[in-house]
C-alpha cells in the first residue's frame, strides 16, 4: 500500500490561529487502520478552536468518515469549536449523513456481565433446565394417557419404523461391538483363572458381567449415539424450519406425533437389542473360552446354565427400558430446545448425547445400589 | 422495440455483460444477453418467476459460471475467475441474497465485524464502531446489533443483510429480491433506504426483483428478461410503452396498473 493510498493527519498548533488539522489522504476502511492508534494518542487542546481542513482529501468512505465523526464529536465533548474547511461538497454530505443516522447513545456496547452475575444465570438456567426436562415429561406422561383413552391416537405407522431404523437397523453394530466386548473379557479373564486351573468359571465372569451389566449398558449407549442424536437433530431441524409450529396449527400434538412413537419404539427395542446382545457378547467369550482355555462348546454352556439365573438375567433386561426412556425422552427435549439457527441444532445434539449417555450410566449405578440393598 | 433494446456498449459501464448464454442441461435460460450497468445508477433486471435473473445475478458475482459470453465488472472479465482472483473484485462491492444468509450462530454486529475483521487491519473497538454504523446506516435501531438474526423480523433482517453487504464500503451493492417477503410499509423503507444509499454514498446498485412498487419508486433503468432475451431496457416510464407482449402483461396486468397509478399519483 503507498502512502497516498493510506489516510494522512498532519497537526499544527498556533497561537493567533488555533489548532489546524489537515486530513489528506485516503480516509478508507483500507486506509484508517493506522490513524486510529495515531488519533487516540493526540493531545487536543482543552479548549479553543479546532479547524479541520479537508481541501486534500483524496477519498471518504462511511468508516473514514465516522472516524472523523467521531473524532469531531471528542472535541466537541471537551468544549472546543470545531470548524471543517474545504470538504468537496460529496464528503460534506456523506459526513453529515454519518452525523445524522449514528446517534451517541447507541454507540457504546453493553458492559460485559460481572462473574457472580455469569454464575448466578448459569445456575438459575441449569435449575430452569431440570424443571423444563420435567415438565417435559410430564406433558407426554399425559400425551401417553391421553393414547390408551383413545387408541386411534396410537401411530403405528411411526412406531413400527422407528423400531426398524433404532432397533433393526442397530443389530449389526450393537452385536460385533458386543460379540467384541465378550471376547476381551474372557480373554482378560483367562490368564488370571489359568493361574488358579479354574479355566471353567470362564462362564460365569463372562456371563454374569454380561448379561447383568455390559450388554444392556453398551447397547444403551450405542443406541444414544445413534438414535438418540438422530431424535435430536429431526425435531430440532423440525423446530427450526418450523414444522412444529404447523403440526400444532393442524391441531396434531407435536408428543403425540413425534415423541410418543420414538418412546414407545425404543422401550420395545432396547430390550429386545439386550437380549440379542447378551447372546453374541457370551458367543464371544465362548470362542475365546475354547481358543485359550480349553473349554469346550457344551462344557461352557453347561456351566452358563448354573451361572446365570433367572433373577440376574431379567435384572440385565429389565434396565433395558429404563435407559430407553431416558435416551428417548432427552434426545426429543433437546431437540425442542433449539431456537433457530443451524448453530444450534448442532449444540444440541451434542448436549443430547452427553445427557442421555451420563444419565444412563448414573441410572445405571443407582440401580445397582438399590439392587444391594435389596439384596438380588 | 429495437431502439430500446440495443443499448450501446458504455464506455465506463461498471457492469457490462455480452453475448452471454446459459444452459442447464436442455434448457436455454440466457441466450444473447446483453446489459449493461452505468456508474451511480439503480439498475433493475426484472421477469418473471423462473426467468433466469437470479442465474444472471450469480453469475455475475462469479458464483456460477455461464455456458458462453463475457461479463466484464468495474472494467475486468470475471467469467473463468477461480476464489482467489476474484477476491479482489468482490473486496468491491457487497452482495444481499434473497433471504439474507446472515450467519444464524452471530450477532448482527458480528455478521458486520466479521467481514472488516478478515479484510481489513484495523483495531477491535473501530470495528464494532463502524459495524455500529452500518447498521445504523441501514435504518436498525442501535438495539438490533447484539441480536441473533433469528430473533430479527423480515425487514429487519433484510437491513442487517445490507449492513453487512455495506462493511467493506463496496462502490458496487447487488440485491436479490430486496423486498421479497415483505409488507408494503417495509418494502416501503427498503426503496428509500435503497435510494438513500445511492444518493449518500454515491453507490451503484443492481438488484433482481419482481416488486413493481419497488421498481417504479427507486430504479433508474429497468432491464426485462423474458424467454432467456433481454426484451426491453429503459426507465419505467420508456418501458411502459413498450408493445411487445411480455412487457405488456408485465406492466398492464392488475398488479403493474395498481404500481402505475400510485407511481403518477405521487409525480
Amino acid at each position: 500500500m503507498t502512502p497516498a493510498d493510506t489516510a494522512q493527519l498532519t497537526i499544527q498548533t498556533g497561537a493567533a490561529t488555533g489548532t489546524q488539522v489537515r486530513c489528506a489522504g485516503c480516509w478508507t476502511v483500507q486506509g484508517i487502520a493506522a490513524l486510529d492508534d495515531r488519533l487516540e494518542r493526540v493531545k487536543w487542546p482543552q479548549q479553543g478552536e479546532v479547524t479541520i481542513d479537508g481541501s486534500e482529501l483524496a477519498a471518504l468512505d462511511t468508516s473514514g468518515a465516522w472516524l472523523l465523526q467521531r473524532t469531531i464529536r471528542g472535541l466537541e465533548a471537551r468544549g472546543c469549536t470545531v470548524r471543517i474547511d474545504g470538504l468537496r461538497p460529496q464528503f460534506a454530505s456523506l459526513l453529515q449523513l454519518i452525523a445524522a443516522r449514528v446517534g451517541a447513545a447507541g454507540m457504546s456496547p453493553p458492559p460485559a456481565a460481572g462473574f457472580l452475575t455469569r454464575a448466578g444465570w448459569q445456575a438459575w438456567q441449569s435449575l430452569l433446565g431440570a424443571a423444563r426436562m420435567l415438565s417435559f415429561a410430564g406433558e407426554n406422561a399425559l400425551a401417553l394417557l391421553r393414547a390408551f383413552r383413545e387408541p386411534r391416537r396410537w401411530r403405528w405407522r411411526h412406531i413400527l419404523y422407528n423400531l426398524q431404523t433404532a432397533g433393526f437397523e442397530a443389530l449389526p453394530i450393537t452385536g460385533l461391538l458386543s460379540f467384541l466386548m465378550g471376547i476381551v473379557i474372557a480373554y482378560q479373564g483367562a490368564e488370571q483363572l489359568q493361574r488358579f486351573g479354574a479355566n471353567i468359571y470362564v462362564a460365569d465372569l463372562v456371563g454374569l458381567s454380561m448379561v447383568r451389566e455390559l450388554s444392556p449398558l453398551l447397547t444403551a449407549i450405542i443406541v444414544a449415539g445413534r438414535s438418540g442424536s438422530a431424535y435430536t437433530a429431526q425435531i430440532g431441524t423440525m423446530k427450526v424450519t418450523e414444522e412444529i409450529d404447523a403440526l400444532r396449527t393442524i391441531g396434531i400434538g407435536p408428543p403425540e406425533l413425534l415423541v410418543l412413537p420414538k418412546i414407545i419404539a425404543l422401550f420395545i427395542a432396547l430390550p429386545l437389542l439386550t437380549v440379542y446382545t447378551d447372546v453374541t457378547g457370551i458367543l464371544g467369550g465362548m470362542m475365546m473360552a475354547r481358543a485359550k482355555l480349553d473349554v469346550s462348546f457344551t462344557t461352557f454352556l453347561d456351566r452358563l446354565d448354573e451361572a446365570i439365573t433367572l433373577r440376574s438375567y431379567l435384572i440385565g433386561v429389565g434396565k433395558a427400558p429404563v435407559f430407553a426412556v431416558i435416551i428417548a425422552l432427552i434426545g426429543c427435549y433437546q431437540g425442542f430446545r433449539v431456537t433457530g439457527s443451524a448453530d444450534s441444532v448442532g449444540r444440541q445434539t451434542t448436549i443430547s448425547v452427553v445427557q442421555s449417555i451420563f444419565l444412563v450410566i448414573v441410572t445405571d449405578a443407582l440401580l445397582s445400589i438399590v439392587f444391594s440393598w435389596l439384596d438380588l | 422495440m429495437s431502439n430500446v433494446n440495443a443499448t450501446p456498449a458504455v464506455q465506463n459501464a461498471v457492469v457490462d455483460i455480452r453475448g452471454l448464454n446459459t444452459r442447464f442441461g436442455d434448457a436455454v435460460v440466457h441466450e444473447n444477453v446483453n446489459l449493461s450497468v452505468r456508474p451511480g445508477e439503480i439498475f433493475a433486471l426484472v421477469g418473471a418467476s423462473g426467468c433466469g435473473k437470479s442465474t444472471l445475478l450469480r453469475e455475475t458475482i462469479v458464483l456460477q459460471p455461464p455456458v458462453s459470453g463475457s461479463i466484464r465488472v468495474f472494467g475486468h472479465e470475471v467469467i473463468g475467475l477461480d476464489d482467489e482472483q476474484a477476491l479482489p473484485l468482490r473486496r468491491r462491492w457487497g452482495v444481499m441474497f434473497e433471504r439474507g444468509a446472515l450467519f444464524s450462530s452471530l450477532t448482527v454486529s458480528e455478521n458486520v465485524a466479521m467481514v472488516l475483521r478478515e479484510h481489513t487491519q484495523l483495531g477491535a473497538r473501530l470495528i464494532d464502531e463502524i459495524a455500529a454504523v452500518k447498521i445504523a446506516l441501514t435504518g436498525l435501531p442501535a438495539d438490533a446489533g447484539p441480536k441473533y438474526p433469528a430473533e430479527l423480523s423480515g425487514g429487519m433482517r433484510k437491513r442487517a443483510a445490507l449492513a453487512r453487504a455495506l462493511a467493506l464500503d463496496p462502490e458496487l451493492l447487488f440485491l436479490d429480491e430486496p423486498t421479497a417477503g415483505l409488507d408494503p410499509l417495509s418494502a416501503t423503507g427498503i426503496d428509500e433506504l435503497v435510494r438513500n444509499l445511492r444518493d449518500g454514498l454515491g453507490l451503484t446498485i443492481m438488484m433482481v426483483t419482481h416488486d413493481l412498487d419497488l421498481m417504479w419508486r427507486a430504479a433508474d433503468r429497468v432491464a426485462v428478461l423474458g424467454e432467456g432475451h433481454i426484451v426491453g431496457t429503459g426507465t419505467m416510464a420508456e418501458l411502459a410503452r413498450i408493445e411487445h407482449p411480455l412487457i405488456h402483461e408485465y406492466f398492464y396486468g392488475p398488479r403493474g396498473r395498481a404500481a402505475r397509478e400510485q407511481a403518477w399519483k405521487q409525480r
